[in-house]
Parts: C-alpha cells; structure tokens; sequence
C-alpha cells in the first residue's frame, strides 16, 4: 500500500500540477494561434514576466495576504495578471501590430516573437538577476499531510498544489463559458473560423485582438505563479516551459482550447510517467522474483535532467504520425 | 435619391484593372442583378462596393453619400450587408451563433430578428444548434444570407448566392431574395444562372471585360436578342 501512495505522489499528484501548468500556457498559445496565426514563442517568457510582477508586488507588499490567510502572492495575482495583460497589449501594439499592418507572413511574426523572446528574457534578468528566488516571502509554505488508515506514508498535498487545482478549474470552466456565452467569447470564435467574415459582419477585429491579449498574458501569470509558488521562482523558468507548452497545444490540435487543456495534462503526466521510479512499485514482489533476477534501483524511463526530452518526443512524434493533434486542429 | 449609385468605377488588386469604367444605379426597392461572362469583373464590382478592393477612380455613394473605398466594417454600420461566394459562414460555430455574429453591432435586436429569420427560412430553426459546416449547401446559404440580414441592412449585396446549388434550392433561394426585398431592403447580386436572376431583377447590368455592356430591365435584357446570343446562351 505504501508503494501505491508513492504513485500517487510522484505521478498522480506531481503529473496534475503539471498538467494544469502546461493546460494553461497552452491555452495561451493556442488562442493566440487561432487570432493572429502565428506561433507566440514569447509566451513562455510572458508566463516568467507575470510571475516577476506577483513576485516585485510580493517583495513590496509581503504581508498584504495575511488578513486573507491566503499566500500574498495569490492575493497580488490579479494585479499581477493586470499588468502583464497591460505588458502583453503594449508589446502587441509596439511590435506585432506593425508587422500585422503590413501584411507580413506568419513566420516573420513568429521571428519577432523570438526577438521578444530575447527582450522579455533580458529584462527579467535585469529586475530579478539569475538566482531562484522564494515566492514566499516571510512565510512558509504549508504542506499537507493526509493520514490514510493502515498506510505510513501519507498523501503529500502543498497549499500551492491545492490553490493551483481550484483556480485551473475556474480558469478552464471560466474560459468556457466566456467562449460559448459571451459576445465577445463568440466572436473570439468568429474570427478564429473566418476572419474576413468577421470584419463583414462588424466585429470589431482590434478588440477582438487586444482581448486575445488579455486573456493570454493573465493566464500565462496566473501559470506562471502558481508554479513559481510550489517551487520557486527562476529567471530562466521560460527555458523550461516552452517546449512542453507547445507540445501541448500541438498535440490538443492548435487553434482548439479543449484540445490544448487535454494536450497539457497528457504531456504533463507522460513526463512524470517517465521519470517515475518503476522499481517502488515492483519491490514488494521483490522476494517472489527469481533470484538471477535482481531489482534495480531505479528504473526510470529517463533521468529527472533530462525530463525535457518527454515533450519534445511527444512533439516529434505527433509532428510525424499526426500534425493535425487530437482534436483536428490547424498545422503550425 | 438612388440606394447606391457606382459611377465610372475603376479599380482591382495590386495595380492590375479588373474594373474599367462601370456604372449602376439602384433604387431602394429594387433587385439589381450582375451577369456577364467570367473574368467580366461581376464579383470583383460587388467587393469594390463592400470596400475590399481599392477604386482607383470613380465613386460609389449611399443614398447620395460618398462611400468610395471606406472599410467594410464602417459599411456594416451603414447598413450595408455583404454575402461573399464562398467562405460565408462560421463553419464551428452553432447556426444560431451564426446568426447572433450577424447582429454583433446591435445586440439588443438580435432576439427578435433570430425569430423573424427563424420564420423566414424554416430549416435553419430545427438545426439552430448544429455547427454552420455540417449543414448542406443550401442550409449553409440561408445561414449566410441570414447572418447578413441580422444587421437589418438597407442593402444586401450578394455574390452568387445559387452556385453550386440544386435547382430546387436555387428556385427556393430566388424566392427568398424577392421576399426579402418586398420587405424593403435594395438587392445587387452576381449571378451566374443568369437567365433565372434576370427574370426576378429590376434591372439587369450586362458586364464583359471590366465594362457595361447593356444596361436595363431584366424583362428588356432577356427580351433582347443580341444580350441572348452573346450571355444568355442563345
């Protein structure tokens, strides 16, 4: 029983918190995607700069989220997510808008992402300098210890894991809603189906891009934090996010936001299934086995270094045998 | 004072003239219809009434106001509705969402006109929640022709609205535009089935190479032999 409650640490609990990080920035892509056409790389770094600002608001305000008995970094969240909104608009009107104007291809634009990329990564730099730094500020983080009957380990839940699964449920159902009830929601769809359309049919296509923006710089900070709070914030966070948040919305179908929450949480759980310890749960079977047999003791698929390889497989694989992802979506 | 009025209309895409010199004049409670061969430049003058082309020289006004090269979204506010040939639907989106697209820019109407349009083409109430791209040719053109009529436009441009359809439909789809405009509303369509256009229009623009050819009555145009031998297949 030990063994199982092991699992169900290392991949059940770990592969959600994962899940709902990669679900979240690749919702991010894949509205972008689906508005204005081109692969956003500097999403991932957009995702570091709204946790840089939870973080600056931390640092000045370190005890604002006592009163609420609440994490402060939660409590600055929304206006985390206000700015990085407001950064994520400016850089839109500063850099992608000209281009847009123009009428470039999506591939110059998905250049001057880079180059945001590059900007964005430097900044950050500047304000937060290279080392890790706690999200908690003069506080602890709590951890939870779940006492299940006639088992010594217990479950391992953390406040940040908690807050993470309640707010990925209202982003998610949040985002839904927004998209099959609002006006606005619906012409998001509009122009994501056909944007010459759109135009004729007076929707304001500007909007509709500024709120595009919006909707992905909050949720990239709300990702972003989350993560940052459960473990630590990093300059170089974005390094470690791209790769699998793409893999992600390309594997859900990019330009499907269901897809890309499914695609998350599979990227997410094929990581930490590959980094599992294996051998855990085929020790107690360890006096059965024949004795040429010997157990290792660690039989994980990959290292833990070297988890990055997971999404990367996947992304390879999927670009392969099917480009289009789960959900039939646009190919990049 | 005229619906819409084009006068010596120039224009095309990226420098190269499609459209030579075209005139047309509609009156508010007539069908305007636009045959001719292809390449004659019939889509190409309804895209530079909608704004989507730029005129290089001549003007085209709205109940005597110039509307030469303003943006199709600006043209939406003045009440002027554009289907396009193809693409003229929200393929993911519900036929009712369709609709609602149509009357983005007056929400507080788009109840009642969803029931009036409801009304006016029966198929569409029984599939109102059906993604718009799973419906058949037809069922997609009373999509798109009610999506524009959301907006309550004061004219309705329409660009080949029968292609590709059966001739039932194409019939039930001529009718429809009759209805529509005894409701009030200028029509000027493209039409490619020309004979069946002409019979329901006004007045009838015979285009060819970017230029009038014959400009008159619909009754007049299928009437006269010279606009039978040489565009009504004889």
């Amino acid at each position: 029983m030990n063994e199982l409650i092991y699992f169900f640490n290392y991949v059940v609990i770990a592969g959600s918190v994962t899940g709902c990080i990669y679900a979240i920035g690749a919702v991010g892509v894949t509205l972008i995607y689906s508005i204005l056409r081109f692969a956003h790389f500097a999403h991932a770094d957009m995702m570091t700069l709204g946790t840089l600002a939870v973080l600056l608001l931390t640092l000045a305000f370190p005890h604002a989220g006592d009163p609420l008995g609440l994490p402060t970094a939660i409590v600055m969240l929304p206006v985390g997510m206000a700015i990085t909104s407001l950064i994520a608009v400016g850089i839109d009107r500063a850099f992608y808008q000209p281009l847009r104007n123009h009428g470039v291809k999506p591939i110059v634009m998905v250049i001057a992402s880079l180059g945001v990329t590059l900007m964005l990564q430097g900044l950050i730099r500047l304000f937060a300098g290279t080392g890790s730094q706690n999200l908690y500020v003069d506080a602890r983080k709590e951890i939870f210890r779940i006492d299940v009957p006639g088992v010594t380990r217990p479950i391992i839940l953390t406040e940040p894991q908690i807050i993470l699964f309640i707010v990925t449920v209202i982003a998610v159902v949040g985002l839904h809603l927004f998209l099959t009830r609002a006006r606005l929601g619906k012409a998001m769809r509009a122009m994501s189906d056909n944007p010459d359309l759109a135009r004729a049919s007076g929707i304001n296509t500007k909007l509709i891009i500024t709120l595009t923006w919006v909707i992905a710089g909050s949720l990239a900070t709300l990702a972003g934090t989350l993560l940052s709070l459960d473990v630590a914030f990093k300059p170089d966070l974005s390094f470690f996010l791209l790769l699998p948040i793409f893999a992600a919305a390309i594997v859900g179908g990019v330009g499907h936001p269901y897809g890309a929450i499914a695609g998350g949480f599979l990227v997410g759980f094929a990581e930490t299934l590959a980094v599992f310890n294996w051998s855990v749960l085929l020790r107690p079977l360890r006096d059965s086995l024949p004795t040429w047999l010997e157990l290792p003791n660690n039989l994980a698929l990959v290292g833990t270094e070297y988890k990055i390889v997971v999404p990367f497989f996947i992304l390879i694989a999927v670009l392969i045998w099917r480009p289009t992802g789960i959900f039939k979506g646009k190919v990049i | 004072m005229p619906l819409l009025e084009a006068i010596d209309v120039h224009g095309g895409y990226g420098g190269m003239n499609i459209l030579n010199g075209v005139d047309m004049t509609i009156e508010a409670d007539e069908i305007g219809v636009i045959v001719g061969p292809n390449g004659a430049g019939k889509s190409t003058m309804l895209k530079a009434i909608f704004g989507l082309l730029t005129i290089t020289q001549g003007e085209i006004r709205l109940r005597g106001e110039a509307i030469t090269n303003l943006s199709p979204h600006k043209l939406v506010e003045m009440g002027m509705g554009f289907v396009p040939q193809e693409k003229n639907i929200f393929p993911s989106l519900s036929v009712e969402e369709n609709l609602e697209m149509g009357a983005f820019l007056k929400p507080a109407t788009a109840s009642r006109l969803k029931a009036q349009i409801y009304e006016f083409f029966p198929p569409l109430l029984e599939k109102r929640r059906q993604p718009a791209g799973e419906l058949s040719g037809g069922q997609r053109q009373m999509v798109a022709m009610g999506r524009a009529l959301m907006n309550e436009p004061s004219v309705l441009l329409l660009d080949e609205p029968t292609a590709g359809l059966s001739p039932l439909y194409m019939n039930e789809i001529f009718e429809r535009v009759k209805t529509i405009n005894a409701a009030g509303v200028g029509v000027l369509m493209v039409e490619q089935n020309a004979k069946q256009a002409l019979r329901i229009a006004h007045k009838g623009f015979v285009l060819a190479a970017g230029q009038n050819r014959f400009t008159d009555t619909g009754a007049a145009l299928l009437d006269d032999p010279q606009v039978a031998k040489s565009f009504l297949g004889g």
